[in-house]
């Protein structure tokens, strides 16, 4: 166990603490040849008949990219879909707003690219904590996702002959990526929710508006069904399913400030995991680099600017220190291109934790710029005078005018101010190749688990896994397990469902009966801020131990404290966030432990007692070549800890070098 | 900075709505209107009253939740805006606010602000899409597109679902958002082969919903955040005629 | 959704087909209007009257006009009683109004004015057939058109209504003109829109100048 003696007061901090568990070792991967698992796999899948598929429910919480393209493709399927969305309409899931692009391994460009090497690179960008057959499997479904997308009539960007364009993206040297305009991710779900409207239409998918999950129903092990309340009536209601998939994105608004919609949270999988589902590297959580600095306390959330910026923009800082002078009139030799300085063989297109850290390193140094220090440039001056305001308008003009609506500043005239913020969250719920968590019948794909990018996720890579997942992969692997469930008879009159809605009412009663004085706003911002500095961009141990104690008594002061005005009958957004905030306190502290267990660096995680002397992660494969998958012990208890050793039969882990 | 909000209130989509003024300070130019609702709404819970519900969620300008009527016009004073990226600075210190809600038939008030537009899903259900199983798909290059249709589809495609068109219309008509979709699908050789029931199918459930006529007005374009231009409404208009006066050549 | 007993005109009774009623009716008033403007203009000929006689004559008494003077009444009725129908659906579609509502921000006064310029083109239409048609063609009378034309423009008060319902007519041509265009689908971009509101705008000059020169003619022939 490594517990470290600590330096300061231990009764007064105690060490995030937890128990060590067993080894994974069934994940349910294939053997033998990399390319030819998948399609083996596939074909010892047990199936279920056409006629038998109209008899199995299947709930399907959320309908973002990987809910809505699961649930349209199961319906297609004919398998009788529930689909259960908080938002007012399936549309507006965050996959919404994912801008740069969708990778995949066509090699159209004829610059080389292939399975193989889109596998490569996302297991390098991962810094070597995912698994190779899952992320060969994603390299290979990567094809038909754009072939299939095309076909649904997505208006993805083409080169005057017709074809499809690509460009690069960070950490890929390789032009292997889709897009439209600055809009992929719209374009792209727009594309997933019209054929779910089409299997709503052909009545093979219900889809519940304004219903939000609110616990999970688990009886012996199995997934049963879940417990919902109607946002707009205040109702709970139980429903039960054959199967239960969580497709509800990350949770990377435990931060309070990212790049994240205001009603993205972790309820879903978090309550889930209160259930049993074990929980995958909880602090893993990518931090992106180009985002709109912070200017303000009142601020609600940041604004991502794509990292398609990085392939025409130059970061740089002043060498100055302190130098205040307008950007444009900071001449060429003044400028300290760090990353293509730092990096020449990518660049400014190094992975995203790299460039993140990067400009943390750079800001600590007292080099940043802006108001607060804690910004760079990202400059466009060079690729306008290169290639001319038409082209770079055509790439990136909605990019621009988005940054000069929010700033009042226009990057043709003065270089972005950019900094990192929370962006995605690669850790999530643990789940198997078949993409089901250790409870039988519930799934969890797209950004929910935790599966396929590692520490560290590329970019244009979340658009092809939510994909990949729900149009590709659930659609065969739920029927293996379905078709053991045929002869269940589904039922909402059982002591689990009974158990799961009364803890349900309770939370929420306690909620509504606390009569604190003080917002939910307000302890998520606390929350927020703890892990920022603690649990962001660089960690120590120290820090961690503090921040397990800030995050312990925030919590305690939550339930005491905090006020939740209304009533639970009828729309109720103050508490909608109170039950929301409620989880991310308790999953903030497991993020915590797994950050301070973890020690090595690797990926988005870096440890600051582990680093090389240019500040690089230092990995440590001997010892955490796994991944860590958290188990609920209760709210007291500190969770389990079970690894499922990562084993690399086909890439040989290497130091990660992008210089 | 200082404003005197007059907002609209309501408990639900059957009770009657009244104004209340709320008065609220210290609110940064640089914030954004959403940003301006929540300290009011931070200050209201402190009062121990119920804040104001409002639509939001991504507060970047792409998700389409947010939809105000904001002293007479869909998403505040600026054209071609959401709500979430209408910044305080554009407004006068000491300034009152009127904020309505989205205002149709089709567009029930859930609470306050918040109003129900799951008449533009079914629109969709109707047709808004291309009738494509996973999995059969052929190769994405297989079929080349002229980047000029490619572009203009994309123009067509980037519809937010917000349903401002519809609160700026004087007939509350949802033209600009089916025509959008229409014309997206028109562009594009995989739209072909249900062109025809598509424009007959979604403007049938338009209708359906309640929604207004268009009488090309043109303030949905000048309102729609995602710059939906009113060819998108011309284009629907031709397919229309077209599949309603030419003889379907595959008729038995 | 109206969906009409026969399938080959149910098409016509949807909100987009009623556009189209719509269009094609106006833009069949517009060439009446150019018809009738150019006979008018006659008035303007300085050889009291006689051409314009003769062609209001020929108007009256050829069976082909005849008919078209039946669909062309049709016409009216028709693009009455759908703006009719768009009036009461509008209500319909928004029960409850805008407390603030600043359609001046997005949309043209023209456009907006429809229903003003509607409502007193009517009323014009009704005293100018009182005046003229029924005068002449029902009631019967000794004067001769051109001389009902005088003595109707020469009155200052008259000529004043004619004057601001052409005006008001204007305004209504400026958005209908684009309107039936946009409606029949022609306006696909970005040119065809510039050009059709410049052919438009020269139009409704056209038309609203032709006119109003009439009872300007008369009245400074009478008072100059």
């Amino acid at each position: 166990m490594a517990e470290i003696a600590t330096p300061v007061a231990p009764s007064v901090v105690p060490a995030p603490s937890w128990r060590e568990g067993e080894l994974i070792l069934q994940n349910a991967c294939p053997t033998g040849d990399l390319e030819k698992r998948w399609t083996r796999h596939k074909d010892n899948l047990r199936l279920v008949a056409p006629h038998n598929k109209r008899k199995l429910e299947i709930i399907v919480v959320g309908a973002g990219l990987a809910g809505a393209s699961a649930a349209a493709t199961l319906g297609e399927l004919g398998y009788r879909v529930k689909v259960f969305v908080y938002h007012n309409s399936p549309r507006r899931a965050h996959s919404i707003a994912a801008q740069g692009g969708i990778n995949a391994a066509k090699n159209y460009r004829n610059d080389g690219d292939s399975i193989w090497r889109l596998f490569y690179d996302t297991i390098k960008g991962g810094d070597f904590r995912a698994r190779e057959s899952n992320v060969y499997r994603l390299a290979e479904v990567s094809v038909k996702i754009i072939d299939h997308c095309v076909a649904q009539g997505i208006p993805f960007a083409r080169e005057y002959g017709g074809y499809l364009d690509t460009r690069s993206f960070g950490g890929a040297q390789l032009m292997r990526t889709f897009y439209a305009r600055g809009q992929t991710g719209q374009q792209l779900l727009l594309g997933a929710y019209a054929a779910l409207q089409r299997q709503v239409e052909l009545g093979n998918v219900q889809v519940f508006y304004n219903h939000e999950l609110l616990d999970v129903v688990v009886e012996e092990g199995k997934a049963k069904g879940v417990i919902v309340r109607n946002l707009i009536t205040g109702q709970i209601s139980r429903v039960a399913a054959h199967a239960v998939v969580l497709a509800t994105g990350g949770y990377g608004n435990a931060y309070y400030l990212s790049t994240n919609a205001k009603m993205s949270n972790a309820t879903a999988i978090w309550r889930a995991h209160r259930r049993g589902a074990y929980f995958g590297n909880p602090s893993f959580v990518q931090i992106h680099p180009t985002c709109i600095p912070q200017s303000g306390d009142y601020q609600s959330k940041l604004t991502l600017m794509s990292e398609s910026l990085r392939n025409d923009g130059r970061v740089w800082v002043p060498r100055k220190k302190g130098d205040t002078r307008p950007p444009h009139e900071t001449p060429d030799s003044e400028r300290w291109y760090y990353l293509e300085e730092w990096y020449p063989a990518f660049g400014n297109l190094v992975p995203r934790d790299i460039a993140s850290r990067a400009a943390k390193r750079v800001c600590d140094m007292g080099y940043g710029v802006g108001p607060t220090g804690r910004a760079v440039y990202l400059d466009f001056s060079d690729a306008i005078r290169r290639f001319g305001r038409e082209v770079i308008y055509q790439r990136y003009g909605n990019l621009f005018e988005m940054y000069e609506e929010i700033t009042g500043e226009s990057p043709w005239e003065t270089p972005m101010r950019i900094y990192p913020a929370v962006h995605y969250t690669m850790g999530g719920l643990w789940v198997d190749y078949n993409l089901m968590t250790n409870i039988e019948g519930l799934y969890a794909i797209g950004e929910a688990n935790f599966s396929d990018h590692g520490a560290n996720r590329l970019g244009a890579s979340a658009l092809m896994q939510g994909l990949a997942d729900g149009y590709f992969i659930l659609p065969y692997t739920i029927g293996h397990y379905l078709a053991t469930q045929l002869t269940q008879k589904l039922s909402t009159d059982t002591a689990a469902f009974a158990d799961a809605e009364k803890e349900t009412r309770q939370r929420i009663g306690n909620l509504l009966n606390t009569k604190g004085t003080r917002t939910v706003d307000e302890f998520h911002r606390e929350l927020g801020k703890i892990l920022w500095d603690q649990c962001g961009l660089a960690r120590n141990a120290e820090g961690l131990r503090t921040a397990m104690s800030q995050i312990r008594e925030l919590r305690e002061r939550y339930w005491k404290e905090v006020k939740v005005v209304g009533t639970n009958e009828g729309f109720n957004q103050t508490l909608e966030k109170a039950l929301r905030v409620a989880d991310f306190l308790e999953l903030g502290e497991l993020m915590i432990i797994d950050a301070y267990h973890r020690e090595e660096s690797c990926g988005c995680h870096l440890r600051e007692e582990y680093q090389t002397e240019e500040g690089e992660a230092l990995r440590n494969d001997k010892d955490y070549a796994y991944v860590a998958a958290w188990q609920w012990q209760g709210e007291k208890e500190p969770p389990v800890l079970h690894k499922e050793p990562l084993t690399f039969e086909f890439v040989k882990p290497t130091v990660r070098s992008y210089k | 900075m200082r404003f005197t909000l007059r907002v609209w209130r309501q408990k639900d989509a059957k009770s009657p709505g009244q104004f209340e003024t709320y008065e609220v300070d210290g609110v940064p130019a640089d914030a954004s209107f959403l940003e301006m609702l929540d300290i009011l709404n931070e200050k209201l819970i402190k009062e121990g009253k119920e804040p104001v519900a409002f639509d939001h969620d991504c507060r970047e300008g792409i998700c389409g939740s947010c939809g105000l009527f904001i002293n007479g016009r869909a998403h505040g004073p600026l054209p071609n805006i959401t709500t979430c990226r209408l910044y305080m600075r554009h407004f006068k210190d000491g300034d009152t606010i009127t904020i309505e809600p989205f205002r149709a038939r089709p567009f029930p008030v859930i609470k306050d602000l918040v109003v129900d537009r799951s008449a533009l899903d079914r629109i969709i259900q109707k047709g808004g899409y291309i009738s494509v199983n996973t999995g059969s798909a052929p190769d994405a290059n297989s079929i080349p597109i002229a980047k000029a249709a490619a572009d203009r589809a994309f123009d067509y495609a980037t519809c937010i679902g917000c349903g401002a068109c519809v609160a700026a219309c004087k007939n509350a008509s949802a033209m600009l958002f089916t025509s959008a979709k229409v014309a997206h699908l028109a562009l594009l050789p995989q739209g072909q082969p249900e062109r025809r029931e598509r424009v007959k199918r979604m403007v049938a459930q338009m209708d359906a919903e309640g929604f207004g006529h268009c009488s090309n007005t043109g303030a949905c374009a000048v309102e729609c955040p995602a710059k939906i231009p009113l060819s998108a409404i011309a284009r629907l208009q031709r397919d229309f005629i077209w599949a309603n006066l030419t003889p379907d050549p595959y008729a038995r | 959704m109206a969906q009409a007993a026969s399938p080959a005109v149910g098409w016509l009774h949807t909100s987009v087909g009623r556009k189209v009623v719509m269009a094609a009716t106006g833009i069949f008033l517009m060439t009446f209007l150019v018809v009738h403007l150019s006979g008018n203009l006659l008035l303007l000929r300085g050889d009291r009257g006689a051409a314009f006689n003769a062609y209001a004559e020929f108007m009256s008494t050829n069976p082909f006009i005849r008919v078209l003077e039946v669909l062309l009444f049709l016409g009216f009725l028709i693009h009455i009683y759908q703006g009719l129908y768009f009036i009461l659906k509008e209500k319909q579609a928004r029960p409850q109004r805008y407390t603030l509502n600043a359609a001046h921000a997005n949309t043209s006064l023209f456009s907006r004015t429809m229903r003003i310029s509607a409502v007193v083109v009517l009323v014009f239409l009704i005293v100018h057939m009182r005046h003229f048609f029924v005068e002449h063609r029902i009631l019967g009378t000794s004067l001769t058109m051109y001389e009902s034309c005088k003595i109707a423009f020469e009155n200052p008060l008259y000529s004043a209504f004619y004057l601001f319902s052409f005006l008001l007519l204007g305004f209504h041509l400026v958005h209908g003109f684009y309107s039936s265009f946009q409606t029949l689908g022609v306006i696909l971009n970005a040119r065809v829109e510039r050009l059709i509101r410049t052919v438009g705008i020269a139009f409704t000059v056209f038309i609203t100048v032709g006119f109003s020169a009439i009872p300007i003619y008369f009245l400074a022939a009478k008072y100059f």
